[in-house]
């Protein structure tokens, strides 16, 4: 099981801008939930506050109000049943490939031989059996992020976050790593909760999508796309898609207000 | 999904000079030579109480030596001088990574680290003096003050570098706090900690030789009195420059320690040339 859910969540910020103290509301009573083995994807321009949500659900910030649970029991700070996968993968540049998915194991109390099997056994589900004892600056980009996917799933959490992973990629990468990241869901069958302000990708990975503008949940829908999805090149070719597309695009355009 | 079969093709590894190009340690010896030769040429035509000149101050070095007075009185200074740097370091670093670390701590101790740094130690040496005596101790003391504040500070302004997103790595995965320190801040630090031991270095040095001009007067710093004492200047010059060829290869040698521990720092930065 894995379902996360946030509810009421509401976040301010106190920021000094000019020197005038200011309260920014980021998140007003955002209220959604990921179901077990559900993706979904939240979408909206910057400065919504997808990415504070995320971090709350993660635990990385604390909200003002309302909350987070996991599998229904409220849940305070980080913990090992959420695995976050950050933008620019965050390896520590000192670890190599295989250290850096070791650390999250040992953190969870692994030691020994089956720390090192287990953290090989989610490189080789990643495709990088062959760069297990690269250091970061010696892997692309796309392999990268590949690491710091295998770090959050070796942990085995029940939920993944993902924080824009694919934003830092180039276009033929992250057309790539989209399609390897919903074949890992089908593998694995993680509920996965992701931040992207790719329009395309939410549509082509996620089961539902929330939109947010504001710091509120403007609205949730599903996506007709049934998985396995299969070719997602050749899905992007089908009605269905651009029907979908469509429907997110306006309600990402819905309110005439635009923020820069 | 697509695997990567061939892991042993040469991975990025930067160019570090073009083709043709000079060889850094030829400009180095090169430099050396001029320096040495013009310093000859002109030092020759001045009064040696005034100046010397590099094969004098040769021969006043193999002089020294033949006696056995050199290594007695390296011996003396060096024996303080390690003694007080290796202190610095010890307590220094731990010092730093807690001030950068602890809000808390930052605010009760980070001014005096910054004030310790400037503090003007040669006016405080009598004082140090009352309390530790003329001997050892107080030699150790004094490198010991000298060396720890740029350790500490270069340690402390490491950690308030650190990428606040490495950090967050660690708390996502539950880490407790001391693991954090030890093992995300630490080595995002260890650049800067080097950076600090080598600036420590020459501030040690300097150190060790107001010691021993100011406290019981021994060791290479009692070299240089008692032969500017005697207008023998050549002599005067010969702790001096081995100081500073002992300041060289230390440096030179925590370099080494640096790509040692931190080899992935050498692999990410550098010059572009």
């Amino acid at each position: 099981m894995g379902e996360v859910s946030l509810q009421d969540i509401s976040k301010k910020f106190t920021l000094r801008i000019d020197g005038v103290v200011q309260t920014v509301q980021a998140l007003k009573r955002v209220s959604f939930k990921v179901d077990d083995g559900e993706i979904v994807a939240l979408i909206g321009p910057s400065g919504c506050g997808k990415t504070t949500a995320l971090r709350i659900a993660m635990g990385l910030e604390t909200a003002s109000a309302g909350k987070v649970t996991v599998d229904g029991r409220e849940v305070r700070g980080c913990g090992h049943d959420r695995g976050m996968v950050f933008q620019f993968a965050e390896l520590l540049p000192w670890l190599s490939a295989l250290q850096n998915v070791m650390f999250g194991l040992e953190m969870k109390g692994m030691r020994g031989a089956e720390l090192r099997d287990t953290a090989t056994r989610y490189l080789e589900l990643v495709g990088l059996s062959g760069a297990l004892n690269r250091r970061p600056h010696q892997l692309s980009g796309g392999m990268k992020q590949r690491v710091g996917i295998a770090r959050a799933l070796a942990i085995d959490p029940k939920v993944l976050l993902m924080d824009e992973p694919f934003g830092a990629l180039d276009a033929q990468t992250r057309e790539v790593m989209q399609a390897e990241l919903l074949e890992l869901q089908a593998r694995t069958k993680k509920t996965i909760l992701f931040v992207t302000h790719d329009l395309d990708e939410a549509v082509l990975i996620a089961d539902r999508i929330v939109v947010m503008r504001n710091g509120a949940v403007q609205e949730i829908m599903s996506m007709p796309l049934k998985r396995p999805r299969g070719d997602l090149g050749a899905m992007r070719g089908t009605a269905e898609f651009a029907d979908a597309r469509y429907r997110v695009w306006k309600a990402l355009h819905a309110t005439p207000e635009t923020v820069h | 999904m697509v695997d990567i079969v061939n892991s042993n093709e040469p991975s990025v590894e930067a160019e570090t000079k073009p083709r043709g190009a000079v060889p850094s340690w030829v400009i180095t010896v090169g430099s050396l030579c001029a320096l040495l030769g013009l310093w000859e040429v002109f030092g020759r035509d001045i009064n040696p109480v005034f100046g010397s000149y590099p094969s004098a101050i040769a021969q006043a070095f193999w002089e020294l030596a033949r006696s056995g007075k050199l290594w007695t009185a390296m011996v003396e200074s060096l024996r303080p001088f390690f003694l007080g740097y290796g202190l610095a370091i010890v307590v220094g670093v731990p010092l730093g990574l807690v001030t950068g670390r602890f809000r808390t701590v930052e605010a009760a101790i980070g001014l005096y680290i910054t004030a310790g740094y400037a503090m003007p130690l040669v006016a405080l040496v009598p004082l140090l003096v009352l309390w530790l005596g003329l001997g050892f101790a107080v030699k150790v003391a004094i490198v010991f003050l000298m060396a720890v504040f740029p350790i500490c500070i270069n340690t402390w302004l490491g950690v308030t570098a650190v990428p606040k997103t490495l950090i967050e790595v660690g708390k996502s995965f539950v880490a407790p706090n001391t693991v954090i320190l030890r093992r995300i801040i630490l080595p995002a630090t260890l650049p800067y900690i080097m950076a600090g031991i080598r600036l420590a270095v020459g501030r040690a040095v300097v150190a060790m030789v107001i010691a021993e001009f100011f406290t019981s007067i021994s060791g290479l710093g009692a070299v240089i009195i008692n032969s500017a004492n005697n207008f023998d200047t050549a002599t005067m010059f010969v702790p001096i420059v081995i100081l500073m060829v002992m300041a060289i290869g230390l440096n030179y040698l925590i370099g080494a320690v640096e790509r040692y521990v931190a080899p992935w720092q050498a692999e990410i930065a550098g010059r572009d040339e």
